[in-house]
């Protein structure tokens, strides 16, 4: 892309992409440890997760402050234009996944010491999924590859497809176990927020495929 | 976008100067009451594109050019066509404000008088009040309508050129780096002046500041090396490019 005629604008721009995979980062682990306090039912953690997610909002308004000053010092134009605006967008459904995350310790601290209503199998595979998509979705992002992207969005049914399986399953036991209903909604939560995650996740891809071709297209509605 | 009439078609124009081919190939279409920009590294031909619009190139020796330039249909090329005529239609405002070293109200009615225009004192006022009014200069000079044109600002020294050029009348307007002399808020004041003027006029500009080109005109044109790459809606071009050459040049990877 480069031969040498914009060193400062590609410079920036590659310090914000490395920003953007910084907080990919920091949410991916917020992600992960949001399941594992569930597993464990460690507040302590739960409450760490709760608290790191400030870092996680500090460093996406530097991240945008730094795309304004870019915009504002380099006029980009055409596919620049393009990735900085993509860089802009993403870096919100980024956070965003982060307070899902938080979300997610925040029921692990409401539900207290009650134990589990039944054993985690569908919400560990939606993590490890919603995970994975994250990472391909910031690859995709990075080398401006339209296919990947096309396909990570198209992971975001299987993520739907297990929360309507958990959704019905814990439905079917809030019906005849009234006494259920509560721990049954936390779970719930917990699922409800990784549905969101996945849908943050194809709205990234999105983004990836705009800065490629310029097309902008919702992959899922 | 809705589409204008069209003002000018083009069709495979070549230009040469003696052996040297300075346009190659060169077709398009310019619609009336649009701003049409034309960018590229110097040298490109985006200049001679835009003299071939009036025959500016004409005086120039072993100049030759193939191809249709058609002004409403018209081959402005045609043995029959009046050149003075052409070039009131088609009038030009050049990178440097050119007045004449003359009163203002002179440069301004110099064009009716020789064209035969006026009918009478009158006449000839109120057509230099109408054109510098719409070339937004009515209120710095009209207190001072015999003062020298040189003592003018060079912001306002260009606005003036242009209210020589709408003085005559013309359909279309020709801008070859008119800010290229002038400071920020002298080129903003021209830009919202052609914002305005398009409401009446067709406004073809050859620039090579590549974020006028973005604010100001409808369509853009990309040449290099004579060749036309790239023509389309200016919010297109400048975030959607088709053509790599045209991308490497606005992202300022190229030329």
């Amino acid at each position: 892309m480069s031969d040498g005629l914009r060193v400062t604008y590609d410079r920036e721009y590659a310090h914000v992409q490395d920003q953007v995979l910084k907080l990919g980062e920091l949410v991916d682990q917020a992600i992960a440890l949001s399941l594992k306090c569930l597993q464990e039912r460690d507040q302590e953690l739960a409450q760490q997760v709760i608290d790191d997610d400030e870092a996680v909002n500090e460093l996406r308004f530097h991240i945008e402050e730094e795309c304004l000053a870019l915009i504002a010092t380099q006029q980009p134009t055409a596919s620049d234009l393009r990735a900085v605006i993509a860089a802009m967008n993403i870096i919100t459904d980024i956070e965003r996944m982060g307070d899902h995350a938080a979300g997610i310790a925040k029921t692990v601290i409401k539900m207290g010491d009650e134990p589990l209503l039944k054993p985690l199998i569908d919400i560990p595979k939606m993590t490890a999924l919603a995970r994975k998509m994250l990472k391909a979705s910031l690859k995709a992002f990075i080398d401006r590859d339209a296919a990947s992207a096309r396909r990570v969005a198209k992971q975001d049914d299987e993520i739907d497809a297990l929360y309507r399986a958990i959704f019905d399953e814990l439905v079917e036991i809030m019906s005849h176990k009234p006494d259920a209903v509560e721990r049954a909604t936390y779970l719930l939560w917990c699922a409800h927020n990784l549905e969101r995650i996945g849908d943050r996740v194809t709205n990234i891809a999105e983004r990836a495929i705009f800065m490629s071709t310029g097309d902008m297209k919702e992959l899922n509605v | 976008m809705t589409e204008n009439n069209v003002k000018f078609v083009v069709r495979d124009l070549d230009f040469y100067y003696g052996h040297f081919k300075a346009l190659s190939d060169i077709s398009l279409d310019i619609r009336e009451r649009e701003i049409t920009a034309l960018i590229g590294p110097s040298g490109c031909g985006k200049s001679t594109f835009l003299r071939c619009l009036n025959r500016m190139n004409d005086p120039i020796p072993d100049a030759r050019l193939e191809g249709q330039v058609l002004l409403e249909g018209e081959d402005i090329n045609h043995p029959e066509v009046d050149v003075v005529d052409l070039r009131r239609r088609v009038g030009m405002v050049f990178q440097k404000p050119n007045p004449f070293p003359q009163s203002v109200y002179d440069n301004v009615a110099f064009g009716p008088r020789v064209l035969g225009m006026v009918d009478g004192k009158a006449d000839l006022e109120a057509i230099v009040e109408r054109s510098l009014k719409r070339a937004v200069l009515w209120d710095e000079v009209a207190g001072n309508l015999r003062g020298n044109a040189l003592g003018l600002s060079l912001g306002e020294q260009q606005r003036l050129c242009i209210a020589r050029v709408l003085a005559v009348e013309p359909d279309v307007i020709l801008m070859d780096e008119p800010c290229s002399a002038l400071d920020p808020v002298a080129t903003l004041r021209i830009e919202d002046l052609m914002r305005q003027l398009k409401e009446h006029y067709t406004i073809v500009i050859v620039t090579h500041n590549m974020q006028q080109a973005a604010r100001v005109s409808d369509r853009t044109g990309l040449f290099w090396l004579g060749e036309l790459i790239e023509f389309g809606e200016t919010s297109r071009i400048f975030t959607r490019p088709k053509e790599s050459r045209t991308e490497d040049y606005i992202t300022g990877r190229m030329g």
